[in-house]
């Protein structure tokens, strides 16, 4: 089958059952979306299919119906796309390991929302943090919406 | 105050002390380690201690051995180093460097010895430096105990100071000059006489062998132009851009993969097994078991991850019957024979709190019992690692807070030697203690043995992570109290049962190991807490349940806090005095407790303690000193909805010195936030001796709706630095207990509060 990551057509094998995230993660060696729970719950392996976030466990490869991108392909070369800029200048990180998940969540929800509120983000941003970051999360969600998409 | 001040720490505490430990002599104990980087040094490259090395190109390479799980360590050290070597922070490469026993962790062990951490009594003072002692000795490279900066704090000062020196040293040899006329920043030496100026690349080859003086004198405070101040985390950029740096995400040429079954029943194993199917799956490359001091059970190694989680599902197993209490009433009934027996530990016992209760009448008697379940850690990135062996060494890559203790165990299951056992330290996706433990590198390493070679990750199932934690310990608490109206409490008497954490711990990690002493964790939040009255008794009763326990962010505290903190709001309602108030009642005039006092007049402040509120709103308060930080917390909750929302938090904390006050507050935040968690829903139950619980949908924590605003304060008062990562835990659960009990008169005494209340956005 082929898939569209990050703008890159890709050829693999992979059983019909396999879902995207492991066909990302162990096939075509695309490390950014993380295994977190395996049933959609946590949101550590989002990823965007034509631009809409989805859980990548909990699909299976060959149902992806669009391009996929993952958090290595939001940024352009150097630069960093603004969501992950808020998320520096915010310091929102702590273990890391969900933020990719959580940045590709702001990216599509600030793509249909340009200005949210605090409704909406709660909304939109139902991936866990076991660190507890909610709080720089809001905020840099703010502060992306504030600067030039 | 600041510089002069003794770093150190209240942790666990029951490896042996005393005598043995003190036969190895002094003079072995002050023999320095080798440095662990002058193996694989590189041309141009020098060392100056196992903690700085730079090369001549420039590069400058500090060394950061402690497990970056989130709470911003591996900076904070880094700028130690960067404070006294002159560099800026992102001058500098920052690694987590080889496992070595040079960089033992002596200050989690320090203060293991059972007493609180404002006695100090001569034989407090001497049984901490012997813990100290043992660490060294056993070379223990553990993150943990909230202890990472309070043991760096004079050592990588000293080797960014002692580099500095060389540097200087070596250019005014070049030079001819006086040494003392030279100046150093951003990783040049300067001549200020004539403007010439080298940088540390261009001096550090000449430096290595360079003469220092023995005099050499850390900066004041006053001075410090990195430390004391917001850094920015090295590790951010790889954090919001996806970098391959879990242990997940390890890849190595040729690699396989795999994941394990284990027994759902801790301590026996298979009674039978059919793998049949499983073999039968095309990408299934082997089935193999596996048993060692953590666990039995077996391996699916496979082409993908995916094909090892099918392949583990496929497999029949009947596993043998539980050896322990098997289900929650039998867990229940344990803790309850246990508290009825001799304590184990009584390491608060003044005057005679239970004859005075005794004798009083009924009307001034409070009793209450308190539960706690089992917990499990939770950590985002599931149990996982890497391992290669071949041609009998053994290579593993893997997120751990032990990775000299991981050689060890993983060379005892392989029967080779720890020399020959690479350990290869990734970042962690969570820790909060889970990740001090050996099952899963171990479980590599056996793996290993069976694919010829070819390296090997493997990776557990989120519910294979569930089901085989080290939990936190199921505990309860009896007390009572002799109450005066209107005044402190004349006599308390808490006893709490829990199984003994350092027993499991040491028990699967040691095995010929005899753990010594008290269980220090047992009472650890209840007993060594501002508490000054003339009759008082706390004592832990160990409960004989064979269900692995271990290492919960604020470990002992993380019960005893809630159990604490719950009682003595109840104590103070019942006595007719302001919560806030009545605990300022409790510490009598000891100065010592000046730091509680502190944050506790701080937090009131912040948060306008007192102040009248809406009818089903309200305010809870909590205090607990652990690991050495004396933290103050207010939760403001408002249950008008029905559900309960948690509006707003606000602490105070007293750890002596804040290195980062950034960091430090998002640890604060972050520790309150699992503390919620667990109070939220959070509860593991057994049926015939397995945890039923599994994944997110059935053991989840808090969500971003439902988290609150935070407000944190320092004070830098206390005598002693305290730790960071897990002190806002313990204060958290029973202040939002106290909350709810002032906005809905519920009195919250069990775990999870969804007992007894809902909370809004679950």
């Amino acid at each position: 089958m082929k898939l569209t990551v990050n703008g890159t057509e890709r050829e693999l094998e992979v059983s019909d059952d396999m879902p995207l995230l492991w066909a990302l993660r162990d096939v075509l060696d695309v490390k950014g979306p993380k295994f977190g729970c395996g049933v959609a719950a946590c949101g550590a392996c989002t990823v965007l299919i034509d631009g809409e976030p989805v859980r990548s466990c909990s699909l299976p490869a060959v149902d992806v119906w669009g391009p996929v991108t993952t958090i290595e392909g939001i940024g352009e070369g150097e630069t960093l796309h603004r969501v992950q800029q808020a998320w520096m200048e915010h310091q929102v990180p702590q273990c890391g390991y969900c933020q990719s998940g959580q940045i590709l969540a702001a990216v599509a929800l600030l793509e249909t929302t340009p200005q949210p509120n605090d409704e909406d983000i709660d909304a939109a941003m139902t991936n866990l943090c076991r660190c507890g970051t909610y709080p720089k999360i809001r905020a840099a969600i703010k502060s992306a919406a504030k600067m030039e998409a | 105050m600041g510089i002069g001040k003794i770093a150190r720490r209240t942790f666990l505490g029951v490896l042996a002390v005393g005598a043995g430990v003190t036969a190895f002599g002094y003079w072995q104990y002050r023999r320095p380690y080798d440095n662990p980087l002058d193996e694989g040094l590189g041309d141009g490259e020098a060392t100056f201690n196992p903690f700085v090395k730079i090369a001549s190109d420039g590069t400058m390479t500090v060394i950061t051995p402690r497990a970056e799980m989130g709470q911003g360590v591996q900076t904070t050290l880094a700028a130690l180093v960067a404070e006294e070597l002159d560099v800026r922070l992102d001058q500098l490469t920052v690694e987590h460097g080889p496992p070595s026993a040079a960089y033992y962790n002596e200050a989690m062990l320090a203060e293991g010895a059972p007493f609180p951490m404002f006695e100090e009594s001569f034989l407090a003072e001497f049984q901490r430096g012997a813990m100290t002692v043992v660490s060294k000795f056993l070379g223990l490279q553990v993150t943990g105990g909230s202890s990472s900066t309070i043991d760096a704090f004079g050592k990588m000062r000293e080797a960014g100071c002692a580099a500095r020196h060389a540097l200087v040293a070596a250019a005014a040899e070049r030079w001819g000059v006086d040494g003392a006329t030279l100046q150093t920043g951003e990783g040049r030496v300067t001549n200020p006489s004539n403007g010439e100026s080298l940088s540390y690349g261009d001096l550090a080859v000449a430096a290595a062998s360079a003469e220092v003086p023995r005099d050499m004198v850390l900066r004041p405070r006053s001075d410090w132009k990195i430390l004391g101040r917001p850094a920015e985390r090295v590790d951010l950029h790889d954090k919001v851009t996806g970098g391959r740096i879990f242990g997940i995400d390890v890849e190595l040429p040729d690699m396989l993969h795999a994941t394990v079954r284990m027994s759902p029943r801790f301590g026996v194993g298979a009674e039978t097994v059919d793998m049949t199917a499983a073999l039968a799956m095309p990408s299934v490359r082997d089935v193999v078991p596996v048993d060692s001091t953590t666990g039995s059970g077996f391996a699916v190694i496979a082409e993908t991850t995916w094909d090892a989680f099918k392949g583990a599902e496929a497999l029949d197993i009947a596993w043998g019957q539980a050896p322990y209490p098997a289900d929650d009433a039998a867990i229940t009934a344990a803790l309850e024979t246990a508290i009825d027996q001799d304590p184990a530990t009584a390491l608060m016992d003044k005057g005679d709190a239970s004859g005075a209760i005794d004798a009083a009448p009924a009307a001034e008697v409070l009793e209450a019992r308190y539960q706690v379940p089992y917990l499990a850690h939770a950590c985002m990135e599931p149990m996982n690692a890497t391992a290669r062996f071949r041609d009998g060494k053994l290579e593993i890559w893997t997120g751990t807070q032990a990775p000299g203790i991981v050689a060890i165990a993983a060379a005892r299951q392989l029967g080779i030697e720890t020399e020959d056992v690479t350990v290869n330290v990734t970042h962690l996706g969570g820790g909060f203690g889970r990740r001090g433990e050996i099952d899963y590198p171990v479980y590599a390493a056996e793996v290993a043995k069976h694919t010829g070679g070819r390296p090997v990750k493997v990776t557990w199932t989120r519910e294979e992570d569930t089901r085989h934690d080290t939990y936190r310990p199921a505990a309860l608490g009896q007390f009572r109290a002799k109450l005066r109206e209107g005044a402190a409490a004349e006599a308390v008497e808490m006893k709490i049962a829990a199984p003994s954490i350092m027993k499991s711990v040491i028990a699967r990690t040691f095995p010929d190991m005899s753990a010594m002493g008290p269980d220090k964790t047992l009472t650890d939040g209840a007993f060594n807490q501002p508490v000054m009255i003339e009759n008082h008794l706390v004592s832990g009763h160990e409960a004989d349940i064979a269900i692995p326990v271990g290492f919960w962010r604020s470990v002992g505290n993380s019960f005893n806090g809630f159990f604490h903190e719950g009682f003595m709001d109840e104590m103070a309602v019942a006595s007719g005095v302001d919560p806030l108030e009545y605990r300022l009642a409790m510490m009598g005039d000891d100065p010592r407790l000046d730091p509680a006092r502190g944050v506790l007049r701080k937090v009131a402040e912040m948060s306008d303690w007192g102040a009248a509120m809406p009818q089903g709103t309200g305010k809870g308060v909590a205090h607990v000193v652990s690991f050495g930080t004396w933290t103050a917390m207010v939760v403001q909750v408002d249950a008008r909805g029905g559900d309960i929302v948690i509006e707003k938090v606000w602490c105070a904390a007293d750890p002596g010195e804040v290195l980062d006050p950034r960091i430090f507050t998002d640890q604060i935040s972050s520790a309150a936030i699992y503390g919620f968690s667990s109070a939220m829903g959070q509860e593991l139950t057994f049926v015939e001796g397995e945890v039923q619980q599994g994944n997110f949908w059935d053991y989840s924590f808090m969500n971003g709706a439902q988290c609150p605003e935070f407000e944190v304060a320092f004070l830098e008062t206390a005598k002693h630095m305290g730790g960071a990562g897990e002190v806002g835990t313990p204060p958290a659960i029973p202040a939002l207990a106290n909350a709810i009990y002032a906005a809905t008169g519920e009195r919250l005494r069990e775990m999870p509060f969804t007992r007894k209340v809902t909370f809004a956005n679950a």
